[in-house]
């Protein structure tokens, strides 16, 4: 016995004269047991050109699982190519019938499936197909939404009530506390960063510019919109897909509810009204932030600083950065949903789905936030 | 029983794309009829159903309710349809985040103009109607797979629909709660008249209640027999019926290749 219990496995040949070959297969065949390969068969096979038939002898077996039949598949494949008769006689009853049972269904034709190696052209010519479909899918979902949104100023679109206040709940109270985080965290990062350039000039009391205007301009709105499309982007995707997987939002249609209604428009609204008022949360804990670095490192004073802050921050500005906070939270209500109603049926497709929501809200942010700062900059504003 | 056609399908070819899954379909749903669409496994039943009840269109061919198209008409005169019709999923497909009471609530509210103790009242009678009376406010995750079922059936029902569609109300359930599931199909359509559309392959069901059917086959891409299913295992010669009413146990060899 070897160090996992087997009794170690052996084979050897003996062949007689009329031309069989006996195949002595000895020991414990099993999977984890170093097994003897089938193309020592194969060589006898190859060497010996007056085998005619070939046997088995298995009374020195002892225990054998699928480890031996893979072996006796190889050596009946051989033994078929060769055109030489191979008798089942000896082997073990049990091996016999999968043997045989392996062999019964032939392998369907077709079946098995080809690896189709595609040129470079057709590659991209059907990523660009897919490419234009996707993004007539995506302006009908958004000219959906839009014609939704319509109908809801005018008091028309059906939705829960309930649901609309429980999402309100959900990405606005229950985001504070990540929001928190990262914007006391980030203010502190663009502190310390201005703060070891502002030194060299000796304009230390800058900081409170450079974090005040940084956060309320922009970075609030951005950091909030990251966090929203990873916290909440991702879990409209999940829910939309799951509801899709379990028919759910089939349901919906059948009964002449639109789910544009039912579902993203709730979303959306939720979103909408809580992004600015987390983007004006993240705003002050990010000033915050600041202060920790203009007052613990650069010992400037708490009236010094906010003054300074007070001074350097306008009510446009503010606004800039209330209006990219609206526009993140449509883009990542659209984006979640978006990635959601387009899931498939399956439960890899629902994971798919959260990760594309978060990679389509989060790129469609950066790029709404470039196009808004040069559109802000060519108005002067 | 008089025979008064509710659904003709004519012509019909179903597939995705350019590919065809099933061509030719030709049968008729008589008010009443308890009508089994069968076959085996990706032949096509439950597309068929999503044509028939309005998710999906088909590639060509008409489906004519009374003497309506029903896919060439303007969406809204289909969605007026699509409230006649009940239809039970596979997996019961309760809407996750409502109770059983707000969910076959919402139908109702999307329709008529009650009260909520009205709505409460229609609410009560059907969940009882499928033996879930007091099951109100429960979420559908923690009931079980039979009484999701039932659930979605109360919901089906919701608003009185003149044909019910079933998408394989048997599977996932044990004997027992299938066979209650059969006696509730036969029940309804014999006090509240309605039209059961079903798809399954479940052979004790087909025979307990079908009494119309259209047999689909995945090989030849189009269907293969129609009629009441009793008949059909009496009469029919076509092997491949044979074989699939019987079990296997007639119609020639199982194939294996």
């Amino acid at each position: 016995m070897n160090e996992k219990g087997f009794v170690p496995s052996g084979l050897n040949f003996t062949s007689s004269p009329d031309g069989l070959l006996i195949v002595r297969l000895m020991g414990d065949w099993k999977i984890g047991n170093p097994l003897p390969l089938a193309d020592e068969v194969e060589k006898k096979l190859a060497a010996g050109a007056q085998i005619k038939r070939v046997g088995f002898d298995t009374t020195e077996l002892k225990a054998w699982d699928s480890g031996l039949l893979t072996f006796l598949i190889k050596v009946k494949e051989f033994c078929s190519q060769n055109k030489i008769p191979l008798e089942a006689e000896g082997l073990p009853e049990g091996a016999k019938g999968l043997l045989k049972l392996a062999s019964a269904v032939a392998e369907r034709k077709g079946a098995r499936k080809e690896v189709k190696r595609e040129s470079f052209f057709s590659m991209v010519g059907a990523s660009a197909v897919e490419f234009y479909r996707s993004a007539i899918e995506m302006l009908n979902f958004i000219g959906e939404a839009t014609i939704t949104f319509t109908k809801f100023l005018f008091g028309k679109a059906t939705f829960r009530r309930t649901d609309l206040f429980l999402l309100l709940q959900e990405c606005g109270a229950q985001a504070l506390p990540v929001v928190s985080l990262i914007s006391i965290l980030l203010g502190l990062i663009l502190g310390f960063v201005g703060a070891i350039q502002l030194k060299i000039f000796g304009a230390q009391l800058f900081v409170a510019d450079v974090v005040g205007v940084g956060m309320v301009r922009v970075m609030g709105a951005i950091m909030t919109g990251i966090i929203m499309s990873g916290r909440t982007g991702a879990a409209f995707a999940a829910q939309l897909g799951t509801m899709e997987v379990n028919e759910e939002i089939d349901a919906l249609k059948t009964l002449g509810i639109s789910p544009m209604e039912f579902l993203v428009l709730p979303r959306m609204i939720a979103l909408v009204i809580m992004m600015p008022l987390l983007c004006v949360y993240a705003d002050l804990l990010g000033i915050l932030g600041g202060l920790i670095v203009g007052v613990g490192m650069l010992d400037l004073g708490f009236t010094e600083y906010m003054n300074r802050t007070r001074e350097a921050l306008t009510l446009t500005i503010f606004g800039v950065g209330l209006f990219h906070s609206a526009v993140f939270g449509v883009l990542v209500a659209l984006s979640g949903c978006l990635r959601g109603m387009q899931c498939e049926r399956s439960a890899s497709a629902v994971g798919y789905a959260a990760t594309s929501a978060v990679v389509t809200s989060i790129v469609s942010i950066i790029v709404a936030t470039a196009i808004i700062t040069f559109v802000c900059q060519v108005l002067g504003i | 029983m008089t025979e008064e056609p509710i659904i003709t399908v004519n012509n019909l070819d179903m597939g995705y794309g350019s590919f065809v899954l099933m061509r030719d379909l030709n049968f008729i749903v008589n008010r009443g009829d308890v009508f089994i669409i069968m076959g085996g496994s990706g032949c096509g039943k439950s597309t068929l159903l999503k044509i028939l009840v309005g998710l999906k269109e088909p590639l060509r061919g008409q489906i004519l309710y009374g003497d309506v198209n029903f896919w060439e008409t303007e969406p809204s005169e289909r969605e007026r349809f699509m409230k006649r019709f009940g239809i039970l999923y596979q997996s019961g497909a309760l809407w996750s985040s409502m109770t059983l009471a707000e969910n076959i609530a919402l139908p109702i509210q999307q329709y008529m103009k009650l009260n909520a103790d009205q709505i409460g009242e229609i609410v009560a009678l059907k969940l009882a109607l499928v033996g879930l009376a007091g099951f109100e406010d429960y979420y559908p995750s923690e009931i079980s797979g039979g009484m999701k079922k039932r659930a979605g059936l109360a919901r089906a029902m919701a608003l009185d629909p003149d044909i019910l569609f079933f998408d394989e109300p048997s599977a996932g359930l044990d004997p027992v709660s299938a066979r209650l599931l059969d006696d509730l199909i036969l029940e309804l359509r014999d006090s509240l008249g309605t039209t059961i559309v079903i798809v399954t392959h479940e052979l004790a069901s087909i025979f307990a209640i079908g009494n119309n059917s259209v047999f689909l086959d995945v090989d030849s891409n189009t269907m293969t027999a129609k009629g009441d299913p009793k008949k059909l295992l009496a009469e029919s010669k076509d092997p491949k019926v044979r074989r699939f009413l019987t079990r296997g146990a007639e119609g020639g060899e199982v194939e294996t290749s």
